[in-house]
């Protein structure tokens, strides 16, 4: 029976992927599953006390500084989305439609590049730019266009959207040009020949047909972006910080591990819901996706 | 035309704070500013007799070796069931195999956290940060690899067979040398992000910090900043090294496999 079914198409592709399955429900699921157990339950000091209790969610609910930092989290990540992605558009299709074939994979080496180097350092050095005696401020300085430091662009909420739109832009760039890189180009010719304007056919032919690619997109720098606390941490002042950086505090400086896991399961609902109801809202473009 | 000037000036964007990097790491002066008051080398020499991150380094290393190679098996094993069988809820699996490349990173150590100090009750250490790695790198490590599995025809595994090799000899006299620059490519990447990786590494690192968390650390002096910038340029030149290595054998892995190039590791 076993060995039958080991001999079969369906039982050898189950074994084969076993391993890395057994691996992400060991260490993915479970945790996940712990930690949302874990929210219910409450810390006093180093005791653990395992009665359910709604208490956690109750204090994120009435306190307003969390409900504050939620707000400010999904404000920035929806802020970093929309920034990164948009600013990564045009270089997607400059990519897809402009470059050489035989040169796409070097640009594209050369976009990856810098998101393979220090986080830590990257996110540093923009407080080099940014900073008082920063880069763009003496630079301005010595040209004359200001005289005093500017200091909106450092420590807070505008250097952290800054700093991430520049961590993610390789995963805005690169879904987008797959799905450009997609569209069969005759579409467009077709359209053109039937008397449409480039830009009627950019808007009716190109970007519908690059909407998975830039959903794709979306989805990849939102719901990451809410877990970050470097970037608000070094850049965000105390202005600037998330709910991330709360998290964080709650599970390392002031031990309470079930109100940390308690924001860490109403955030990723969070980021989650408005995920998917990005996806919903845009569904008529992904139809057809093959 | 236009285009073309935005795209170099998205790039210059990107390079913008990298280029600072070696700047200030010889610069003669401890504030990383502007101007410039002259040129040195001593803070590399400072980084040469650091025994604190030398220990660091080490671990890093370590951590980055294991999780590349337990993450690359796990990878070859999606990948090859990816791309070779058919079986039941295979869209499910695959995607939910995939799924931590959308996990926000703190929420992959705080559940890792809670099951290892408050349910195992085991103490945090090295393979803890390495069973998280080997969890966010793969992903990574499969997307890299289902290009080298792709366009991989089954039927030379099975003549290979018809010849009389085991299954498994058949996998590694045939489709194992056809994919192994993919192998060796996905090691490499999932050895830069390990090294690099953060956050994941600042909650779960017990009494030995990894390189990252060290660095952490010395943000917060002023005065050991521009050790930081000698560290980063040679981390920067380091993983531009093997990264230029990771991309020529990646394509000369889609060239075996006979694929056409859709550029990017991602």
């Amino acid at each position: 029976m076993l060995s039958k079914f080991l001999s079969s198409e369906n039982g050898r592709g189950l074994l084969m992927v076993s391993p890395p399955f057994l691996y992400a429900l060991l260490l993915m699921a479970f945790p996940l599953i712990a930690i949302f157990l874990f929210s219910f339950w409450t810390q006093d000091f180093m005791t653990l006390d395992t009665t359910f209790t709604l208490n956690n969610y109750r204090e994120i609910a009435e306190k307003p500084i969390y409900g504050a930092l939620l707000q400010r989290s999904l404000f920035v990540s929806a802020s970093v989305t929309a920034v990164t992605v948009l600013l990564a558009f045009p270089v997607a299709y400059f990519l897809s439609f402009h470059v050489r074939p035989d040169r796409k994979s070097l640009w594209l080496f050369l976009i990856t590049i810098p998101f393979w180097t220090s986080y830590l350092i990257r996110v540093f050095l923009w407080k080099v730019i940014l900073g008082y005696n920063g880069v763009i401020n003496t630079g301005l300085i010595n040209v004359g266009l200001i005289d005093e430091p500017l200091t909106f662009i450092l420590y807070n909420v505008n250097a952290v959207i800054i700093t991430l739109a520049h961590a993610f832009a390789p995963f805005a760039i690169l879904p987008i040009f797959v799905a450009l890189e997609k569209i069969d180009r005759s579409l467009l010719e077709a359209s053109q020949d039937l008397g449409e304007s480039k830009f009627m056919t950019f808007m009716r032919i190109t970007l519908p047909l690059a909407m998975p690619g830039v959903v794709g997109a979306v989805l990849i720098v939102f719901i990451p972006t809410i877990g970050d606390y470097v970037t608000p941490e070094l850049m965000g002042g105390a202005g600037g910080k998330l709910i991330a950086n709360m998290i964080q505090t709650q599970f390392l400086a002031l031990n309470n591990a079930p109100l940390g896991a308690a924001l860490a399961i109403v955030a990723m609902l969070c980021a989650t819901a408005i995920s998917l109801t990005f996806v919903l809202i845009n569904r008529r473009w992904l139809k057809g996706r093959s | 035309m236009s285009l073309r000037i935005y795209a170099i000036a998205y790039l210059i964007f990107l390079y913008a704070p990298i280029v600072l990097l070696p700047i200030f790491a010889f610069n003669d002066a401890t504030i990383i500013a502007f101007p410039l008051s002259g040129f040195t080398t001593d803070w590399f020499t400072e980084l040469a007799s650091n025994k604190s991150l030398h220990a660091a380094v080490k671990n890093s290393l370590f951590i980055a070796l294991v999780s590349a190679v337990t993450s690359t098996i796990l990878g070859v094993c999606a990948s090859r069931a990816g791309a070779m069988h058919r079986f039941r809820f295979k869209a499910g699996i695959m995607g939910f195999i995939m799924l931590p490349l959308v996990l926000p990173e703190i929420i992959v150590a705080v559940s890792l956290l809670v099951v290892v100090v408050q349910i195992l009750d085991l103490g945090l250490s090295n393979w803890t940060i390495i069973a998280a790695h080997v969890l966010i790198c793969t992903p990574f490590c499969i997307a890299i690899l289902n290009g080298a599995f792709q366009n991989l025809d089954p039927a030379m595994e099975e003549a290979a067979m018809d010849l009389g090799e085991s299954r498994f000899s058949a996998f590694r006299l045939v489709t194992l040398p056809l994919v192994m620059p993919g192998i060796i490519s996905s090691m490499l990447i999932a050895f830069t992000i390990s090294l690099d990786e953060f956050i994941i590494a600042f909650f779960l690192s017990g009494s030995s910090p990894t390189m990252p968390v060290y660095i952490w650390g010395l943000l917060r002096f002023p005065a050991s900043l521009p050790v930081v910038m000698a560290l980063g340029t040679i981390l920067v030149a380091l993983s531009i090294v093997l990264l230029t290595i990771a991309e020529l054998l990646r394509r000369r892995g889609l060239a075996r496999a006979g694929v056409k190039d859709e550029g990017g590791f991602l």
